[in-house]
């Protein structure tokens, strides 16, 4: 293409266009509208090289891009157009502003002639936006384009990612622009990239070699800086047991010796129990969120807590720490690296995990995952044998609840990037649109959404964007014909009154039928396994319903406000050590 | 809020660049906590291009550190300073509008304009417009005795203030991020 010029001006949606394919972008998720037609209308003479995805809803938009970002590592493009289709990107923004995912969000705007006249379909983007946003710009002139777009991507990608929005006048797409585009990797008020303090390190690795009963608190930012060889080498040499938080899942395969599960409310008793007798903690990009510290008063007293993250407010925020090392998790663990001292097997600490793992597989996993005959179904047995089917080498993703807490629980994870969940919001609806977006992004790998049949009907239309474009997506609808977490939450904390959360539900196989995507419905356990392999094999969408025992509950379990050592092992019973 | 921790005035300094909604950003962060700000001021410093905001409220130690940090975060702020009282030299500025004829009958006048070093911005046979710099004590205890003189406007502005340390940190910052662009760029 000949680059803009003033010999060669384009107008501002053709700028965009461009703008976006030199940043590398090569797939966009959208909704086309009045105020962003121009947009759509230069996108027209872009398709072959700019795939634009044909969402429902623009919700689906923001949380197929947040599953494209997530599965891929690429920042996540989503266009939409002003007033209520800026409106419903809302969730979205905030889901990825919470779970650190990077996203490009451009939304349409009425003319800057009648901003701020209650124009049709015009909305206060920016103002609505900027609490749940890393950055918000809104461009009223075509020339500020380049320069929006340039930003945007460097804010999206850099430093902890996030979502960016960029709000465009009608007049802005259809002036005209001369000058290219030009990328930027640095602005003065912002920096991305702090280098991590010798000092601190040096202070971290004394305290991590005296250590005596030392856990790894491993979270997402390990992924997001790719670190996962590093945590997986830093461990072995110190023989530190690692612990993943809910968004950490995959960056420790599931089977290390040293990798011993996960953090948290539904997590496992051994990191759990762990984190209150350890003596250091050592939280490499996480941010001890209140899911996984229970009562923060009663958090880990016995330890030094080393606190590794490239976001500063993170330090302290919920858990003091002993040190904060302000840095990525990669370049801070290869300094490290090199200045702790190589440990022998630690025999008594591991010791405590192998007593919880052997009370968890008896309290827990036996009558979650052992039932057998005619007895109803269990979420937990079902993740246990699509992950296994698998062989678990498929990106799990998820909806919210107790599919979400059973998927975190059941599913093996041998490559990174490999779970895609909701986490710091918690998005019903997240699951399918996410998944269609991991699909996209990764058309190499086997892609299952586990999802409630309340999350499912969240977003369900998308089953459109799937038929539209064949997406290869394994759906799974866990249907108990209840709001199954907040079931639980009302049995356990409310005196079983259940307000609300019974549901009458569609059929589910005429829905999928009506999208012309394959599916069948398992009632029996012996159908099970062949619905799996029959999923699996199928080359295309495929839908499999499975009927789960309405009363089942995701187990252990620390009780909200209790400390993390406190374990409910089922309604009855709490963890004895 | 940290349920133990006192209470006390905080001055927050907030140096930016002039973007759009950038106030809106650093209040943000106030109403996601239920934090009431106190006073506002914002103008550009001596900086250009640098806007500078300043802000006081009352808070304990703990959640205004973590304000700080999250105001700080914002892709636009510069730098924020915290402050207490003790750490600033402030002042804010007060205008009384009152009656010239009750205030010419008075025969206190000169004693209130010598004893609250008050300077006349303006008078009309109508009204005298005065004003009044100080902390918020005094100008309050002029506002109380001018209530007396028939008081028709007051208002009064949000502090400005310096910090007590000879490091103008800043620019020292600035400098920084000239290095930092100088290296990676």
């Amino acid at each position: 293409m000949e680059p803009i010029s003033k010999e060669n001006p384009v107008s501002g949606a053709n700028a965009l266009i461009r703008a976006l394919l030199e940043e590398g972008v090569d797939t966009v998720f959208g909704y086309p509208g009045g105020t962003i037609l121009p947009v759509y209308d230069a996108l027209y003479d872009w398709q072959d090289q700019l795939r634009h995805i044909l969402v429902r809803h623009e919700q689906g938009a923001t949380h197929a891009a947040e599953g494209y970002a997530r599965a891929t590592g690429k920042v996540g493009v989503v266009i939409v157009t002003s007033g209520p289709g800026a409106a419903n990107v809302i969730t979205g923004l905030s889901d990825a502003m919470m779970d650190s995912t990077p996203l490009v969000v451009i939304t349409g705007q009425v003319g800057a002639q009648y901003l701020g006249s209650d124009a049709f379909q015009e909305t206060d983007v920016i103002g609505i936006t900027q609490p749940i946003t890393k950055w918000s710009i809104q461009v009223r002139k075509p020339e500020e384009i380049n320069d929006a777009v340039a930003r945007a991507f460097f804010i999206a990608r850099s430093g902890r990612p996030g979502p960016v929005v960029i709000d465009i006048s009608k007049d802005a797409q259809t002036g005209m622009v001369t000058t290219p585009f030009k990328p930027i990797n640095f602005i003065r008020s912002y920096n991305p990239t702090p280098h991590p303090d010798e000092e601190k390190i040096r202070a971290a690795a004394a305290i991590i070699n005296e250590a005596e009963r030392p856990m790894i608190l491993a979270g997402q930012g390990v992924a997001i800086s790719g670190a996962e060889e590093l945590l997986r080498e830093f461990a072995e040499k110190t023989q530190i047991p690692v612990a993943s938080t809910l968004l950490g899942l995959s960056v420790m395969p599931s089977d290390h010796p040293l990798y011993k599960g996960m953090l948290g409310m539904h997590g496992n008793i051994g990191p759990n129990v762990a984190t209150n007798r350890a003596d250091v903690l050592i939280g490499i990009g996480m941010r001890f969120d209140d899911r996984v510290t229970g009562d923060a008063s009663k958090y880990a007293p016995d330890a030094k807590i080393i606190h590794i993250d490239i976001d500063a407010m993170e330090f302290d925020k919920v858990v003091a720490s002993t040190i904060a090392v302000h840095g990525d998790a990669a370049e801070t663990l290869g300094k490290l690296l090199p200045l702790v001292e190589s440990h022998e097997r630690r025999d008594e600490w591991m010791s405590l995990f192998d007593r919880c793992d052997a009370s968890e597989r008896e309290a827990v996993l036996e009558p979650e995952l052992g039932r057998k005959g005619d007895a109803p179904m269990t979420i937990g047995e079902v993740a246990a044998a699509i992950s296994r089917a698998a062989g678990h080498e498929a990106i799990a993703v998820t909806d919210v609840g107790q599919n979400q807490m059973m998927s975190a629980r059941y599913f093996r994870f041998k490559s990174p990037r490999s779970f895609i969940s909701s986490g710091g919001l918690g998005t019903m609806g997240f699951g399918l649109p996410a998944a269609i977006g991991a699909k996209i992004g990764r058309p190499d790998r086997t892609v299952v959404c586990m999802m409630g049949d309340g999350g499912f009907q969240m977003t369900m239309q998308e089953l459109g964007t799937i038929m539209q474009y064949g997406v290869g997506t394994k759906m799974v609808i866990l249907n108990n014909n209840f709001l199954g977490n907040v079931r639980q939450w009302q049995q356990l904390f409310f005196h079983r009154r259940f307000s609300q959360t019974p549901m009458i539900n569609p059929d589910f196989m005429e829905i999928s039928h009506a999208y012309g995507i394959p599916s069948c419905q398992v009632t029996e356990r012996a159908q099970l396994e062949p619905a799996i392999r029959r999923m699996l094999d199928h080359d295309g969408p495929f839908l499999m319903e499975v009927a789960i025992d309405p009363t089942d509950m995701v187990f252990p379990m620390v009780p909200p406000g209790s400390p993390v050592s406190h374990l409910m092992l089922n309604p009855d019973t709490v963890f004895e050590p | 809020m940290s349920p133990n921790a006192p209470r006390q005035l905080f001055t927050l300094i907030v140096f930016s660049e002039n973007s759009v909604g950038l106030l809106n950003q650093v209040s943000n962060v106030f109403t996601r906590r239920g934090l009431n700000l106190e006073d506002v001021s914002a103008s550009p410093s001596s900086i250009p291009g640098v806007h500078k905001l300043t802000l006081t409220c009352w808070a304990d130690l703990p959640t205004m550190e973590k304000v700080v940090k999250q105001i700080e975060k914002r892709i636009d702020v510069l730098k924020v300073h915290l402050y207490t009282d003790d750490d600033i030299v402030y002042q804010e500025i007060a205008l009384y509008k009152v009656s010239t004829q009750r205030l010419l009958e008075e025969q206190y006048l000169e004693s209130i304009i010598r004893q609250f070093a008050v300077r006349i911005l303006e008078m009309t046979p109508e009204y005298t417009v005065l004003e009044k710099a100080g902390h918020r004590d005094e100008t309050k205890a002029l506002f109380d005795v001018l209530k007396q003189y028939d008081l028709r406007q007051f208002v009064r502005s949000g502090r400005v203030c310096v910090s007590k340390s000879p490091i103008e940190y800043i620019d020292q910052f600035l400098e920084e991020q000239e290095i930092r662009h100088n290296s990676e760029c």
